[in-house]
C-alpha cells in the first residue's frame, strides 16, 4: 500500500492559470487528496522564489514526494525534478500536473477549467505515490560531431566545432558545399557580394584538418544511443578517384554531352555530364551524371577516361557505406524554394518573362547565364533586350491559406534587393506589389528606406491575375491588382514579372526528422525542443537544428543558429557524458513463463532467452522505456520504471474518483 | 459548453497520449489557444504501445464511458513499431469488450503527430459527441449490480 507525505504546489503562472480558474477552491480541494501534507500556491513556481518555496516546505514537513501543478512536464519537468533534488528527494519523486497546457490554454468555460483541474490534479497526487526513487545513467559521448548538409548553416557549425579542436564529418547531399547562398550575387542589406563570403569559408572548410567532408553523401541510418550514434553515411558513386583527382577539369572540358540543364542554376545554364556544378565548388573533383553519360546509357564513349592525365576516372565505382560514431549531430538541411507554377494564374513556366525568385538570384550572378545583366526571355531563351518596367509580386506561396499560411522572412528583403539591383543594371522602373513589408532586422528598414528614395514604386496590394499581350512581337504582361491603399483596381503594363517565392522545408523532411527520430512541425520543418528557450535543440538529446530546415531564415539569422547548434554539441562533447532516462523495464525471473512474446516486440533486442534458467532476461543498456514489453506480458512479469502498471492505473482511479461533470 | 448543455450527460473519456506525438500536439493545442473538448483527461505513455489492454478494460471498470489513445503516424513511431502493436491490440480489444456488451466505438485510437494540434482538437471534440450520443456506461454499477445477484 502506497504511503507518503505528498506536498502539492500550484501555480498561478501569473494569469495564465489564475486567470481561467480559481486556485483557492483548488487548494481546498488538494487539501482532501490521500497523503497530501502540504499545499501551497505561488504566482511563478519556477521562479527562484517559487523553486525555494517548493524546497523549504520539502524540508519543513518533511516531504517525500511533490506535485507541481502548472505548465506541461515538457517545458519545466527537468526545472523540479533538480529543484527537489538538491532539497534532498530523489528526481524521480515529482509528478508535473499539466495544468496550463492541457487545461486552461484550451478551456473555454472557467467552471468546466476548475472541474477539470481537480481531475488532473487528482491523477497527479494518486500516481505519485506510486513513483519510486530512480538512478540516472551517464552515458559516455563520442568526442566526434555529425553535420548533416553543407549550407552556410552547416558550414559554419563545422567550422565552429573544427576550431574548437573537435571532429567533424559534414555530410553533403550535393557533389559541392555552399547551399543556396552560392547561388547568390549579392546578400540584402549590405549589398555585399556572397561568393566573396561564403567562398573563404567553403575553402577552410575543405582545408580543415579536423572536418571530414563527404559530399556526393546521404545519411542512410541513424542507429545507437544519445551520446554515441552510429551514422551510417551512403557515398554515392562519383565515378572520380577522389584520391588521384586533380582537379584540372580536362574531363569536362572533353565531354561530349553539352545540353543537360544545370541544377545549380537552375535550368537556366547547361552542364555536362562529367562537371562541377560551379566554378568555386568545393571539393573541386567533379562528379559523373551516370543518368545522362553516354557511357553509362550506350555502353561506349569513355573520351574523359582517356583524357584524364591523373588517370582518376572510374566507371566501375560502386556506393559505398561508412559508419561513423558520434556524439553529437546537427541538422542543417535547409530549405526549397516554393514552385510558383503551383499558382495558376501568376502562369510561371508558361509566359517567357514571369521568373520566380531563384531565377533572378542566378540571372544576377556575375557567373549565370547572362553574366549578371536582365534580359527579357522569349521562347524560353534570353534576348538581348532589356526590360524597361519590371514588377515583383510579394508572398508568392506565403502569407497565402491555399499555399502556406506562415511569412517566408526574407522575401521582402530580397525583393527590394532585386529592385536595387535590376535598376542598377537596367534602369528599368520597379514596381514592389507587396502586403506588407516586413524589415524586421538590423539595417534592413533603412534599406527600404533607400529604395523608396531609389525611385521603386511601391503597390499595397495582391495581384490576382497576370494577363499575357503582345507588342510588337515582344510578350507583355498586364498585373492586374487591387491598391488597397487608395481601393484603386489597376493594370500595370510590364516587361517581366518577377514572382517572390516562399520557402518551404525539403519534401523528404519527415523522412529524414523520422531517421533521427525527431519531429517534424507545421510545414514540415523540423521542431526544435522550444520555440523560444530550446530553438537549436531537438526533443532527442545531442541532436540538434541549424538554419532554415528549423523554419525559413535570413543568412544572419542562419549564421547564428549554426553557431549556436555547434555550441549546444560542444558543451555536451566537453562535459563528456548524457544523462539517461531511467524509465526502463525490467523482468521479474520469478513471475516469467518464457512465452517470449516480450523478444518478438522488442524493437531494440535488448530482451533475449536465457535457454538454461527458461526466462527473458533483459539488456539494460539497450532498452529505450517503450513499455511495449511491459503491455504484452500475459504474466504481469515486466514492470517499467516511472511508467508503471501501478502508476498508470492510479492516475485513471485519480481521475474517475473525482466524479462526473454536472451537465 | 453550448452543446453540452444541450444534453445533461457529461462523459468521462480517459486519454493515454503518446509523449513524442499527442502529447506534443495536446502542448501545442495550448500554446495555440485552440479549445478542446475538456471531457478528455490525458496521461502521458512513453508510446501508444505501452497502453496495457488492461487499462482500458479498467477504466470501463472504475466508471470512463470512453478511452482514447492517441499515437504517432505509421513510420513515424519513436520505437520503430509500437504504433502497430498499440493498433492491433486495439482492434482486439474492441471485439473482445463487444462480447462483454460494451460498444466498441468507446475505444478510439487516433494517430495524432506533434504539430496536429487541429487534429487533436477535431478528434477529441469528435469522439466527445460519440461518447454522449453513446450515453453513459455506468460499467462500474453494472459489475456492482451484477456482484450483488451473485451475493444474493
Amino acid at each position: 500500500m502506497e504511503t507518503g507525505r505528498i506536498g502539492v504546489f500550484i501555480c498561478h503562472c501569473g494569469t495564465n492559470i489564475a486567470g481561467k480558474i480559481s486556485i483557492e477552491k483548488l487548494m481546498d480541494f488538494a487539501k482532501t487528496l490521500p497523503f497530501v501534507d502540504a499545499v501551497r500556491d505561488n504566482k511563478y513556481t519556477c521562479s527562484e522564489l517559487g523553486q525555494s518555496a517548493i524546497q523549504e516546505t520539502i524540508k519543513e514537513r518533511n516531504l517525500t514526494h511533490v506535485v507541481v501543478a502548472a505548465c506541461s512536464p515538457s517545458m519545466h519537468e527537468k526545472t523540479f525534478r533538480s529543484t527537489v533534488e538538491k532539497a534532498g528527494l530523489n528526481r524521480y519523486m515529482l509528478s508535473i500536473c499539466n495544468l496550463r497546457e492541457m487545461n486552461t490554454w484550451v478551456t473555454e468555460d472557467n467552471e468546466v477549467s476548475l472541474f477539470k483541474a481537480k481531475k488532473l490534479l487528482a491523477a497527479a497526487v494518486r500516481r505519485v505515490v506510486t513513483q519510486k526513487p530512480l538512478e540516472e545513467e551517464k552515458l559516455p559521448v563520442t568526442s566526434r560531431v555529425v553535420i548533416v548538409g553543407a549550407g552556410i548553416a552547416g558550414i559554419e557549425a563545422s567550422l565552429q566545432l573544427a576550431n574548437a579542436d573537435k571532429e567533424v564529418v559534414l555530410v553533403e547531399r550535393e557533389p559541392s558545399i555552399g547551399g543556396q547562398m552560392a547561388r547568390f550575387d549579392k546578400t540584402f542589406p549590405t549589398l555585399d557580394c556572397a561568393a566573396c563570403i561564403l567562398t573563404p569559408k567553403m575553402v577552410d572548410v575543405g582545408q580543415h584538418p579536423n572536418i571530414t567532408l563527404m559530399t556526393y553523401s546521404e545519411i542512410e541510418e541513424v542507429s545507437g544511443v544519445p551520446g554515441k550514434y552510429d551514422v551510417k553515411i551512403r557515398k554515392k558513386a562519383r565515378s572520380i578517384d577522389e584520391v588521384t583527382c586533380t582537379g584540372c577539369g580536362i574531363c569536362e572540358e572533353e565531354c561530349p554531352i553539352k545540353k543537360i540543364p544545370s541544377e545549380f542554376y537552375v535550368g537556366l545554364k547547361y552542364r555536362k555530364a562529367v562537371y562541377k556544378p560551379f566554378p568555386q565548388a568545393v571539393p573541386q573533383y567533379p562528379v559523373i551524371d551516370r543518368k545522362n553519360c553516354t557511357y553509362f546509357l550506350k555502353g561506349k564513349c569513355r573520351i574523359c577516361e582517356k583524357e584524364c592525365p591523373a588517370g582518376s576516372i572510374d566507371f566501375e565505382q560502386e556506393d559505398t557505406f561508412i559508419n561513423v560514431e558520434a556524439g553529437a549531430l546537427i541538422l542543417a538541411t535547409g530549405f526549397e524554394p516554393f514552385d510558383p507554377s503551383n499558382i495558376p494564374h501568376y502562369h510561371y513556366g508558361e509566359y517567357d518573362n514571369v521568373f520566380r525568385a531563384i531565377e533572378m538570384e542566378t540571372i544576377l550572378n556575375s557567373s549565370g547565364p547572362t553574366g549578371g545583366d536582365f534580359f527579357l526571355r522569349k521562347d524560353g531563351k534570353f534576348t538581348d533586350s532589356k526590360p524597361k518596367s519590371v514588377g515583383i509580386i510579394h508572398c508568392v506561396g506565403s502569407r497565402d491559406e491555399n499555399y502556406n499560411p506562415y511569412c517566408s522572412r526574407v522575401c521582402c528583403m530580397y525583393s527590394l534587393k532585386y529592385a536595387h539591383l535590376i535598376k542598377e543594371r537596367t534602369d528599368a522602373t520597379i514596381y514592389q506589389f507587396y502586403i506588407d513589408i516586413r524589415a524586421a532586422g538590423k539595417g534592413y528598414e533603412e534599406f527600404y528606406d533607400r529604395l523608396q528614395k531609389e525611385g521603386v514604386i511601391f503597390i499595397r496590394g495582391k495581384p490576382g491575375k497576370i494577363i499575357k499581350t503582345e507588342k510588337g512581337g515582344q510578350e507583355k504582361l498586364i498585373v492586374q491588382v487591387e491598391d488597397s491603399l487608395t481601393q484603386t483596381p489597376l493594370h500595370v503594363p510590364l516587361d517581366a514579372v518577377i514572382l517572390s517565392s516562399a520557402l518551404v522545408s525539403r519534401p523528404d523532411a519527415p523522412e529524414v526528422a523520422n531517421k533521427f527520430g525527431i519531429g517534424c512541425g507545421s510545414e514540415s520543418f523540423f521542431r526544435e525542443l522550444h520555440p523560444k528557450l530550446a530553438p537549436v535543440s531537438t526533443q532527442v538529446d545531442g541532436v540538434f537544428l541549424a538554419g532554415a530546415c528549423q523554419g525559413p531564415k535570413d543568412i544572419p539569422d542562419t549564421v547564428a543558429q549554426g553557431a549556436a547548434a555547434a555550441a549546444g554539441a560542444l558543451s555536451l562533447l566537453s562535459r563528456g557524458y548524457i544523462v539517461n532516462e531511467p524509465t526502463i523495464a525490467s523482468i521479474d525471473e520469478d513471475l516469467c513463463s518464457n512465452c517470449k512474446m516480450c523478444i518478438s516486440v522488442c524493437p531494440y533486442d535488448a530482451i533475449v532467452e536465457d535457454t538454461e534458467k527458461k526466462v527473458a532476461v533483459l539488456t539494460a543498456s539497450k532498452c529505450k522505456g517503450c513499455g511495449l514489453c511491459v503491455a504484452i506480458c500475459p504474466s504481469g512479469a515486466i514492470e517499467q520504471a516511472y511508467y508503471s502498471d501501478d502508476a498508470i492505473l492510479a492516475e485513471i482511479k485519480g481521475i474517475i474518483e473525482t466524479g462526473k461533470l454536472k451537465g | 459548453m453550448s452543446s453540452e448543455e444541450t444534453n445533461g450527460f457529461n462523459p468521462t473519456i480517459i486519454g493515454f497520449y503518446c509523449r513524442w506525438c499527442t502529447h506534443a500536439a495536446a502542448d501545442l493545442a495550448g500554446t495555440s489557444r485552440i479549445p478542446v473538448s475538456a471531457n478528455v483527461i490525458g496521461i502521458r505513455v512513453p508510446c501508444s504501445g505501452r497502453v496495457d489492454p488492461s487499462f482500458i478494460y479498467d477504466a470501463f471498470t472504475k466508471g470512463a464511458d470512453g478511452v482514447f489513445i492517441g499515437g504517432c503516424h505509421y513510420g513515424d513511431c519513436h520505437y520503430e513499431d509500437g504504433n502497430y502493436s498499440a493498433f492491433k491490440r486495439t482492434k482486439m480489444l474492441q471485439k473482445v469488450i463487444k462480447e462483454f456488451g460494451i460498444e466498441p466505438e468507446r475505444v478510439r485510437i487516433e494517430w495524432i503527430s506533434a504539430s496536429e494540434a487541429n487534429k487533436y482538437k477535431k478528434t477529441l471534440d469528435e469522439f466527445t459527441e460519440t461518447i454522449r450520443e453513446l450515453g453513459p456506461l455506468n460499467w462500474d454499477k453494472h459489475l456492482q449490480e451484477r456482484d450483488y445477484e451473485k451475493s444474493v
